[in-house]
């Protein structure tokens, strides 16, 4: 069964129809790479799914049962996590701190709680292992490489256990290297069956990574196939319109 | 990965004596010895137990109330009108001891006065959005207004039946002869350091000052800190009036008058960021004890009072240098 289902998503900006009758399914532990030009329905869509918008016909589905999301906090309770493309990190602050931040751990006895710092970091250390990143939970982000922030941000979702990780253009600003750790964090994610959707108008980090891209154009999904069975010069004519639809 | 879970837990950009030399408030404290050490040589007056005595309590009014704005900077934030509110608070504590109430409900009033002077300062930078610099300036304006009408512009100085409480509170020295206004002012240090490092209160200050947005993003309740923060600032610069008022043995409308600038300079010497995120309890404490070093020395020393001016600005001017040149060699 698909960990999330679209049917007939639609959202309009007054006469401006920003998304039209959008239907896809996303499995566990897949990747897919969501692409399309400036103004095509992207981010409208990824903002639907993190419950900034609410749209205006369609349902969406999560394991078989309908759910409708009124603010993010509830699409995170369902377990869908964004990482924005600014990351939203506290530079001044430590790997751990940004982490947990807004959910702090406390320790100590009845009233008496204090931050338990030995226990962040330790949870910390394990995720960044898990992830097999070189992050070290003391550092201060100011201090680190836009890979290692990448990490921080994408660990955040791991402590919450996300079912669905959303990337907004994670590949966008940094350097080549580093590209190659993101796609690396990405497919940590996905072997511990996580749905990651990326979006990206990086052409080769979609084909490194993804399983399967959906391209959209003025707002309809004009192709959802498999990596395997695309090639980014069809990709690029679909997000162009040179090609109409697959 | 041949790295353990232990080592990278354990891993650190940087090491203790690193730690230290990167501290702003660490480098005031060496140039707080250094000119006491200097001072003593140099003339007989200032290492004398008087001497001494006088420093530390004239300037923990400044420190106390530079503790509260330290955390209203961590924020991004500043604070305008603690000068205005020490003399309203003074002034509500005066005229309601005066009227012949208790001490417990002068200080209780001059306290409820505080909060909401700092709840409507945080409201309206957190809820309407406007900038902190501008509404506080108003603040500053009203508050001292504020205090001229409920004095009638008078001076007060008969405090009614708990007039001696009041002055032993401000003017005593009951633990092995430190004068108490230091006591309260080391109390409220390590509470404000225990704040800033121990709770999520104080983790949530740094984070707003970091990235407010991010604060935002991540559920932090930004607003509600905000409004806490001016609050806290605001009781700062009244715990002040209170002890202060005590000590003086009087009010008159024009106390605090531009020492919103003393406790900034404090602040900022103590290695706190206009820009937020950075600042430190201990850092607020040794900043202002600096700038009274300063003012102490340069009268002991016999240099005509009028350079004051310059060499605290120059201290204030040191201070943010040092900060960029650390940045500097960081970033390198």
């Amino acid at each position: 069964m698909a960990v999330l289902e679209l049917k007939k998503i639609s959202k309009h900006f007054g006469a401006i129809e920003a998304v039209k009758d959008v239907s896809f399914a996303l499995e566990a532990g897949e990747v897919i790479g969501l692409m399309g030009d400036n103004g095509a329905g992207k981010s409208t869509l990824v903002k639907m799914i993190a419950g900034n918008f609410r749209p205006n016909s369609g349902t969406m589905q999560m394991d078989g049962r309908e759910i409708v999301l009124h603010k993010p906090v509830e699409a995170r309770e369902h377990g869908i996590e964004i990482v924005h493309q600014d990351l939203a990190l506290c530079n001044n602050l430590t790997a751990a701190a940004n982490l947990f931040l807004g959910r702090e751990l406390k320790t100590g006895f009845g009233p008496f709680k204090v931050l338990d710092y030995a226990g962040m970091y330790a949870r910390a250390a394990e995720i960044f292992v898990e992830l097999k990143s070189e992050t070290r939970p003391r550092d201060l982000v100011k201090k680190m490489s836009g890979g290692q922030r990448q990490a921080v941000a994408i660990a955040r979702t791991r402590l919450s256990n996300a079912k669905i990780v959303l990337m907004d253009e994670p590949t966008a600003a940094i350097s080549v290297r580093q590209v190659a750790e993101v796609l690396n964090l990405i497919r940590r994610l996905r072997d511990q069956g996580i749905t990651v959707v990326l979006i990206s108008h990086r052409m080769p980090d979609v084909f490194a990574v993804a399983d399967r891209v959906i391209v959209m154009r003025r707002g309809t999904k004009v192709a959802d196939k498999a990596i395997a069975k695309s090639s980014p010069e069809e990709v690029t004519g679909l997000i162009t319109g040179a090609i109409e639809t697959v | 990965m041949t790295t353990t879970l232990d080592s990278t837990i354990a891993k650190k950009q940087e090491t203790f004596l690193s730690h230290l030399l990167g501290n702003q408030a660490f480098w005031v404290f060496i140039a707080i010895i250094v000119a006491s050490l200097f001072l003593s040589q140099a003339t007989d007056a200032y290492a004398t137990t008087k001497n001494l005595y006088n420093i530390s309590r004239n300037f923990t009014f400044v420190a106390i109330i530079a503790l509260g704005m330290t955390i209203v900077i961590i924020t991004g934030g500043i604070d305008l009108s603690v000068g205005s509110v020490l003399c309203l608070c003074s002034m509500v504590l005066g005229v309601v001891m005066h009227a012949g109430y208790s001490i417990e409900a002068g200080i209780a009033a001059s306290i409820a006065t505080a909060l909401i002077v700092g709840a409507f300062n945080g409201i309206l930078i957190a809820y309407i959005g406007l900038p902190p610099f501008v509404v506080t300036l108003g603040m500053l304006s009203i508050a001292r207004s504020l205090a001229m009408v409920a004095s009638g512009n008078t001076v007060v100085f008969e405090f009614g039946p708990d007039h001696d409480k009041l002055l032993s509170l401000g003017g005593g020295a009951w633990f092995y002869g430190i004068a108490n206004p230091v006591l309260y002012m080391v109390v409220l240090a390590l509470l404000t350091g225990f704040v800033l490092k121990w709770t999520k209160f104080g983790r949530h200050i740094f984070a707003i000052g970091g990235n407010e947005h991010a604060a935002i993003l991540t559920g932090v309740p930004v607003r509600r800190i905000k409004v806490a923060v001016y609050m806290i600032s605001a009781m700062s610069a009244g715990i002040a009036g209170i002890v202060q008022t005590g000590w003086l043995g009087a009010i008159t409308t024009n106390i605090g008058t531009g020492k919103e600038l003393d406790v900034i300079a404090a602040a900022v010497i103590g290695g706190a960021a206009l820009a937020g995120g950075i600042g430190t309890a201990i850092g607020a404490v040794v900043g202002a004890a600096l700038i009274e070093v300063i003012r102490n020395s340069l009268g002991l020393l016999g240099i005509n009072a009028f350079w004051q001016g310059c060499v605290i600005g120059g201290a204030i001017l040191v201070a943010v240098l040092f900060d960029r040149i650390a940045n500097y060699r960081r970033a390198d």
